[in-house]
C-alpha cells in the first residue's frame, strides 16, 4: 500500500475507533494498560480501545501477522506513532512482553513457542515479568544462582530473585536460571518461561522511595517447569539474556524521549513568568531548562539517526548503551529541574488538591532508571570495552 | 533524519583522504613556522576546486556541485580533523550563501562562478565588538548621491587579509539592537577608504580588523534596510559549517586520546584499563554521538527549509561548542605532560576548539538564541 494512502486509512481508522477517553493526556503510571489475566480495566474506554488495537495487530505494529502483529514496515509503524500522536491517543498496552520477551522469541524461540506465547501478549492476555536480577548478582548478572536441575520432563527450579517487578501482578514470568554449575559462569546459564501460578512460586512486594510498590522479591521452592518451556539451547541463555538486556535498555532509552511529557520551559513560565523583552524571568533556570531542552533533542534526533542507519544496514550495536546511558541521566537531570521550577507544590505528597503527589513520585522513580536494565557504569563499561575497545580494567 | 548514503559516504571519504594527504596537520604547523603570508596555501585552495568543494552550494548553472549542507558538514568535518587552513567557510559557505540567496542575477553571474572557480575570495564582515551580536551592527551606511558611504570598524572578520571582496553589514536605518535597518554591502577590498589589519589567532588561523573610512558602496546584497534575513542565512550556514567543523575537531582529538590510552603504560599497564579514565572516555564518545546527530539534523533542515534551520542551527552550534570544549580538555588530561608539549598535535586541537567556539556565536549566544526560538 503506498504510505499516503496508508496514513489516510490509518488517520480515519483512528479517528472512528479511539475512544475520546484515551485522547485525554496520560498522567503516566495511573493511566497504563499493563494487561494479564488479572487486569481490571480503569475504563470501559480503556477496554475497547486495547481490544480495537489488538484487532488490528497494533499493540505491537510490526510484529509479523501470525503471532498477532500487525505486520506493518518500519516507515508504517512510524507513520501509525504520527498519527497517532497527532490525536493524543494513548499506547492501548504496555509491557515486558512487548519491549522484552516478544523481540527475543522472534528471534530465539521455536515456532511452537512463537504460535504459544506471542498472541497473548498482542491481546494483553497475559502479563510477563522479568527474572534476571538476584541478592548477589545485579550488575553482575552472570553471576545468578538460581538453580534449574534436570529432572527427565521438566527442571526443577531454586532460589531467589530480587527487584522484580510487578511480579505479584504479571501471571508469567521470563527467567534466568543455573542449569550448569560446573561450567564458566555465562556458560552454564538457561532461558526458561514458566506460570507464576506453579506451586513453590512467592513474591513478597518491596516498598519503593516513591511510595509505590511496583517491585518484589521472588522466590522458587522445588518449582517444576517442563522441559518444553526452555528457549533457545541448554546453557545458552546468556545470548538471549543479552539481546533481550539490549532490547530493553534501547526502549528505556527511547521510552524517556520526550514525546507527550511534562514541558520544562511550560513549567517554568508558570513559576517564574517573564521578563520585559519575553525571556524567563530567571536566568540561571532559563540557562538550566535550556542545556535540558537541547540535550533532550539531541537523543531524539540520535534515536532517529541510529533507526535510519540501522534500516541502511548500518550497525548500531552496543550504541543502545549511549542511548540508555544518555537517556537516563538526562531524565534524572530534566526531573531534578522539574522539582526545582515547581516548588512547594512539587513537594506535595498528601493535600485536598494535590494528584496524589504525581510530581514527586516520578522525581523518585527517574532515579531508578539509571539503575535498571543495566546501571549508568555498567553501560559505561559496555561502551569503553565494545565500541573504544579500551583493555580490561 | 537519515542515514549517509552511498554517495555522500563516498565524498566523506575522499574528502578524508584528500585532506590526510594534502593538509594534514604538519601543513597548519608550516603555515604558522614559516609566518605564511597568506595564512593558508593557494595549492590546496586550488585542489579543493578540483574535488569540487569551492562551489559545494552554488548551484550547476554557475559552476558549482550544489552538494548542499549534509555534504558541506562532512567536508567541515574532515577539516576540523587535519586542521585544515582554507577560505572554505568565508567564502564557500557563507559568501556563496549570501549571494545565492541574495544577489540579484547580475551578481550571481559575477560572484558565484568566481567562487566554484577559486578564483575569488569574499569575506563575510559582521561583528564589531568582542562578542558575536549581528543584530547590534552600528557600522553606517549613509546614502551619498546614488552610492552609500560606509564608516565603522569590523573586527573578527575570518579571512578579512585575503579577500578580494567583502560582505560588509551595515546599517542603514535604526540603531544597534534593531534587526531592521540592516542591510548588506559588497565592496572591493581594496576600495579607497578600507584598511586592513591582520590578525593571527591562538590557532593560527587568520582573520582581520577592518576599518571603514566613508568608503564608496554601491552593490547592496538584497533589499537595503531588509538585510537581517539574508544575513541570518549566510550566518546559520557558517554556523552548521563550525559546527560540522569542531565535531570534526572533537572527534579527531578524541580518537586520538583512545589511541594513547591504549599505548601509555603506567603502573604496568596501559591507563586505558583504568575506569577512572574509561568512563569519561564513554562519556565524552556519547556526547559525541549526541553532536552528530545535532549537527546532521542541522544541515537536512538547512537543505529542506533553510528559513526555518536558526533554531536546530543553534542547537548544534550549542552542542558543538561544549562537547568540543569537553574532548579537548579531556585529550590534554589524559595526555599528561605530552599533552602539553607542542610537539604532538593534541595543543593544536585545543586552540582551533577554542577559536571555533567563538566563531559565529558561542555557546551562550546559541543557547540564548535557541530559547528564544522557543519563546523562552
Ligand atoms: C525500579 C527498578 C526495577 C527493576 N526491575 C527489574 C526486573 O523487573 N527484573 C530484574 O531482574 N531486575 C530488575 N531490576 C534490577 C536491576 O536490573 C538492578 O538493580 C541493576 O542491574 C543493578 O544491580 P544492583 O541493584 O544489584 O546494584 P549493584 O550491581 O550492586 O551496583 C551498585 C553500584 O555499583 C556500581 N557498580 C557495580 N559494578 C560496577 C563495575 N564493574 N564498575 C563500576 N561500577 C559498578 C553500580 O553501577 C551501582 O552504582 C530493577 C531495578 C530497579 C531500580
Ligand atoms: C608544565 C609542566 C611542568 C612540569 N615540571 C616538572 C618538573 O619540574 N620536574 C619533574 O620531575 N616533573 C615535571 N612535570 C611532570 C609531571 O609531574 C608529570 O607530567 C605528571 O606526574 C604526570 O605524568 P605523565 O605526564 O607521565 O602522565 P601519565 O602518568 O602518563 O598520565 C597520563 C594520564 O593517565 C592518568 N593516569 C595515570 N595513572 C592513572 C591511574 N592509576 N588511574 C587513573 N588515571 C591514571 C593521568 O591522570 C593522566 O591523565 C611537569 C609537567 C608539566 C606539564
Amino acid at each position: 500500500m503506498p504510505l499516503d494512502t496508508f496514513r489516510q486509512e490509518t488517520r480515519e481508522w483512528l479517528a472512528q475507533n479511539c475512544p475520546p477517553e484515551m485522547r485525554k493526556p496520560s498522567r503516566g503510571e495511573p493511566d497504563i494498560c499493563w494487561g494479564g489475566r488479572n487486569w481490571q480495566f480503569h475504563s470501559n474506554d480503556q477496554k475497547i480501545w486495547l481490544e480495537r488495537m489488538a484487532s488490528k495487530g497494533w499493540t505491537v505494529p510490526m510484529w509479523p501477522k501470525e503471532y498477532g502483529g500487525g505486520g506493518l514496515s518500519r516507515e508504517e509503524e512510524k507513520i501509525l506513532r504520527e498519527e497517532m500522536r497527532a490525536i493524543n491517543a494513548r499506547s492501548p498496552l504496555e509491557s515486558f512482553g512487548i519491549w522484552m520477551l516478544g523481540p527475543a522469541l522472534l528471534h530465539f524461540g521455536s515456532e511452537a513457542q512463537k504460535k504459544e506465547y506471542l498472541p497473548p501478549i498482542a491481546r494483553g492476555e497475559i502479563r510477563w515479568c522479568q527474572g534476571y536480577s538476584e541478592p548477589g548478582a545485579g550488575s553482575d548478572l552472570a553471576s545468578l544462582q538460581t538453580k534449574a536441575e534436570d529432572k527427565g520432563d521438566h527442571f526443577l527450579v531454586n532460589g531467589q530473585k530480587i527487584w522484580t517487578s510487578y511480579a505479584d501482578k504479571a501471571d508469567w514470568i521470563f527467567c534466568l536460571v543455573r542449569t550448569d554449575p560446573a561450567a564458566p559462569k555465562h556458560k552454564g546459564i538457561s532461558f526458561v518461561l514458566f506460570d507464576m501460578t506453579t506451586k513453590g512460586v512467592t513474591t513478597k512486594p518491596i516498598l519503593l522511595i516513591s511510595g509505590k510498590s511496583p517491585f518484589c522479591e521472588t522466590f522458587f521452592e522445588n518449582v517444576k517447569v517442563p522441559k518444553a518451556n526452555l528457549v533457545g539451547t541448554l546453557n545458552d541463555g546468556w545470548t538471549i539474556a543479552k539481546y533481550l538486556l539490549t532490547h530493553e535498555r534501547a526502549s528505556i532509552g527511547s521510552g524517556l524521549s520526550l514525546a507527550g511529557m511534562r514541558s520544562l520551559p511550560a513549567e517554568a513560565i508558570k513559576s517564574f513568568g517573564r521578563d520585559a523583552s519575553g525571556r524567563l524571568d530567571n536566568p540561571f533556570v532559563r540557562e538550566e531548562v535550556i542545556r535540558a531542552e537541547i540535550d533532550g533533542r539531541a537523543l531524539l534526533a540520535t534515536i532517529e539517526r541510529y533507526r535510519a542507519e540501522a534500516k541502511a544496514g548500518q550497525g548500531v550495536g552496543a550504541k543502545s548503551a549511549i542511548l540508555k546511558y544518555a537517556g537516563t541521566e538526562l531524565n534524572k537531570r530534566r526531573y531534578e529541574a522539574f522539582m526545582t521550577i515547581g516548588g512547594s507544590d512539587a513537594l506535595e505528597w498528601e493535600s485536598a488538591r494535590s494528584d496524589e503527589g504525581t510530581l514527586a513520585r516520578e522525581w523518585l522513580r527517574t532515579k531508578a532508571n539509571s539503575i535498571e536494565g543495566g546501571t549508568s557504569e555498567i553501560m559505561l563499561g559496555i561502551v569503553a570495552k565494545r565500541i573504544l575497545d579500551l583493555p580490561e580494567a | 533524519m537519515i542515514a549517509l548514503d552511498e554517495d555522500r559516504i563516498m565524498l566523506r571519504d575522499s574528502a578524508r583522504e584528500f585532506l590526510t594527504d594534502k593538509s594534514p596537520a604538519s601543513e597548519l604547523r608550516r603555515l604558522r613556522d614559516t609566518k605564511d603570508k597568506d595564512g593558508f596555501s593557494r595549492d590546496l585552495w586550488r585542489g579543493m576546486k578540483d574535488m569540487g568543494w569551492t562551489g559545494i552550494l552554488i548551484d550547476e548553472a554557475n559552476g558549482g556541485s550544489d552538494f548542499g549542507h549534509v555534504g558541506m558538514a562532512l567536508v567541515c568535518e574532515e577539516m576540523g580533523r587535519t586542521l585544515a587552513a582554507s577560505p572554505f567557510l568565508s567564502t564557500a559557505v557563507m559568501a556563496a550563501t549570501a549571494i545565492r540567496r541574495g544577489g540579484s542575477e547580475e551578481q550571481k553571474k559575477k560572484w558565484l562562478p568566481a567562487i566554484s572557480e577559486a578564483k575569488a575570495i569574499i569575506a563575510l564582515a559582521v561583528d564589531e565588538g568582542r562578542k558575536h551580536a549581528p543584530e547590534k551592527t552600528a557600522l553606517k551606511a549613509e546614502i551619498s548621491g546614488n552610492a552609500f558611504k560606509l564608516n565603522g570598524e569590523k573586527s573578527f572578520v575570518v579571512d578579512g587579509h585575503v579577500a578580494d571582496a567583502i560582505i560588509v553589514a551595515a546599517r542603514t536605518e535604526g540603531e544597534p539592537g534593531d534587526k531592521n535597518g540592516i542591510s548588506l554591502f559588497l565592496v572591493d577590498a581594496k576600495a579607497p577608504g578600507i584598511s586592513i589589519e591582520r590578525v593571527i589567532g591562538v590557532d593560527s588561523r587568520n582573520n582581520a580588523r577592518i576599518k571603514f573610512e566613508n568608503v564608496n558602496a554601491v552593490d547592496a546584497l538584497g533589499v537595503t534596510g531588509k538585510g537581517f534575513g539574508l544575513l541570518e542565512n549566510a550566518l546559520n550556514a557558517g554556523r552548521a559549517g563550525v559546527a560540522a567543523e569542531l565535531l570534526g575537531v572533537a572527534g579527531e582529538s578524541f580518537d586520538r586520546t583512545v589511541v594513547f590510552l591504549k599505548e601509555r603504560k603506567q603502573f604496568g599497564k596501559p591507563i586505558g584499563a583504568f575506569q577512572a579514565l574509561q568512563h569519561r572516555a564513554a562519556h565524552l564518545f556519547g556526547e559525541l554521538e549526541l553532536l552528530r546527530s545535532l549537527v546532521l539534523s542541522a544541515c537536512v533542515t538547512l537543505d529542506k527549509s533553510p528559513d526555518a534551520a536558526g533554531s536546530i542551527v543553534s542547537a548544534a552550534k550549542y552542542k558543538a561548542c561544549e562537547v568540543a570544549k569537553l574532548a579537548v580538555s579531556e585529550a590534554v588530561q589524559m595526555f599528561g605532560g605530552m599533552g602539553m608539549t607542542d610537539e604532538i598535535d593534541i595543543g593544536l586541537f585545543m586552540k582551533r576548539a577554542r577559536a571555533a567556539q567563538e566563531l559565529l556565536g558561542d555557546a551562550y549566544f546559541h543557547a540564548d538564541r535557541y530559547a528564544q526560538s522557543q519563546k523562552f
